[in-house]
């Protein structure tokens, strides 16, 4: 008999026995898991600093091995900005949500963007802010309920959804901009190599990559696991297309 | 033989490993851990080919595959 191969492990990028703090299905623990996988794969995993934005990535500082700060709310675009130029050989990413990265950031993420900074932007959307119960967020779709939309967001009063990684494909200076999700391992597969090209680009200082993974939020959307998966599908990727936005690593071959 | 080792502390019963086995030798099981969530556990292990798409997809990094 041929001898037995691990062909999947936990990674070293998350602690060792922690249990993660997210909510059962919430893909923001698939998302702290990958960007270890990643890391790990480049042999860079002792290089890793993460800037942490405010929300439910919040919970991840218990769960990484890598060293962070974690940035004022919003504000991670800047912070990054400060610790990639004063440490650049660190691999840099900030970690961040739609409420975090499109709302109260909007200002320093479009500015780092727009800089061309060199690190690595890894936005969370699951079109509603979490950590704070469920309120609406720029990426909220039309007709969706949340606390502060109890009747679905109506673009009369609140506007429209804010596609962020269309928003910022508008700028020169980016490098790498992909939409991901985490629904199937297929997709799962697909984002790890994202996060990993644009680790892989920050390494050899071609600049500013975005890798937009597209979530759910079990707990706030009012439904359980498989249902969000349904509604992930359906409604969030029909807003918001899975695919590559922009790489000029691929133009360049 | 292909097997799969699941860690029941971490698991929360998300089912979503059992929907992407292609051999459906996943199920949640009817035993709890700590924190009360039904755990997930391997039925028929001759079945399971080592493919690792429960270990890929598992959200709390709570199966490890071996082939
Ligand atoms: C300056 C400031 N304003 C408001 C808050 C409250 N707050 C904490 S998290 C959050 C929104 C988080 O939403 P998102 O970025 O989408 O993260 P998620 O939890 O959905 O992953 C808000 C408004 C805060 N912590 N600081
Ligand atoms: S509240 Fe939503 S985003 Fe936060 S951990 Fe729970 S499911 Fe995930
Ligand atoms: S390795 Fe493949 S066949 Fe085996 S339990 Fe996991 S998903 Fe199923
Ligand atoms: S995917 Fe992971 S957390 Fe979800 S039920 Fe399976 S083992 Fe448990
Ligand atoms: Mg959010």
């Amino acid at each position: 008999m041929a001898e037995e191969k691990k062909v999947y492990t936990r990674t070293k990028g998350i602690i060792e026995g922690a249990v993660s703090g997210f909510c059962p299905g919430c893909m923001h623990s698939t998302v702290h898991k990958l960007i270890g996988e990643a890391a790990e794969e480049l042999g860079a995993l002792d290089k890793l600093v993460r800037v942490e934005g405010v929300g439910c990535c919040g919970l991840g500082q218990f769960y990484v091995t890598c060293d962070e700060t974690i940035a004022a709310h919003g504000r991670a675009g800047a912070v990054a900005t400060g610790v990639k130029r004063s440490s650049p050989d660190s691999l840099v990413y900030t970690y961040q949500g739609d409420g975090d990265l499109a709302a109260i950031g909007l200002a320093e993420t479009m500015s780092a963007a727009n800089r061309g900074e060199n690190f690595t932007v890894i936005f969370v959307n699951n079109g509603i802010y979490g950590m704070t119960g469920g309120q609406m967020a720029p990426t909220t779709l039309v007709g969706m309920k949340s606390t502060t939309t109890p009747k679905g967001r109506d673009p009369e009063e609140h506007g429209y959804p804010m596609h962020m990684s269309e928003i910022i494909n508008q700028l020169t200076a980016p490098y790498y901009i992909e939409r991901v999700s985490c629904d199937t391992a297929q997709h799962v597969i697909k984002a790890r190599k994202a996060i990993k090209k644009a680790f892989q680009y920050q390494l050899e200082g071609r600049g500013y990559c975005l890798v937009e993974i597209v979530t759910s939020c079990p707990t706030n959307w009012g439904l359980d696991t498989l249902k969000s998966l349904d509604f992930l599908r359906d409604k969030m990727f029909t807003e918001y297309p899975l695919g590559v936005f922009r790489d000029k690593g691929a133009e360049e071959k | 033989m292909a097997r799969i080792e699941i860690n029941a502390e971490a698991c929360k019963s998300c089912s979503y490993c059992v929907l992407a086995c292609p051999t459906k030798t996943i199920e949640i099981g009817k035993e709890v851990n700590s924190k009360g969530y039904l755990y997930a556990q391997q039925v028929n292990p001759d079945k399971c080919i080592g493919c690792a798409m429960c270990g890929h997809i598992c959200p709390e990094s709570a199966i490890e595959v071996w082939k």
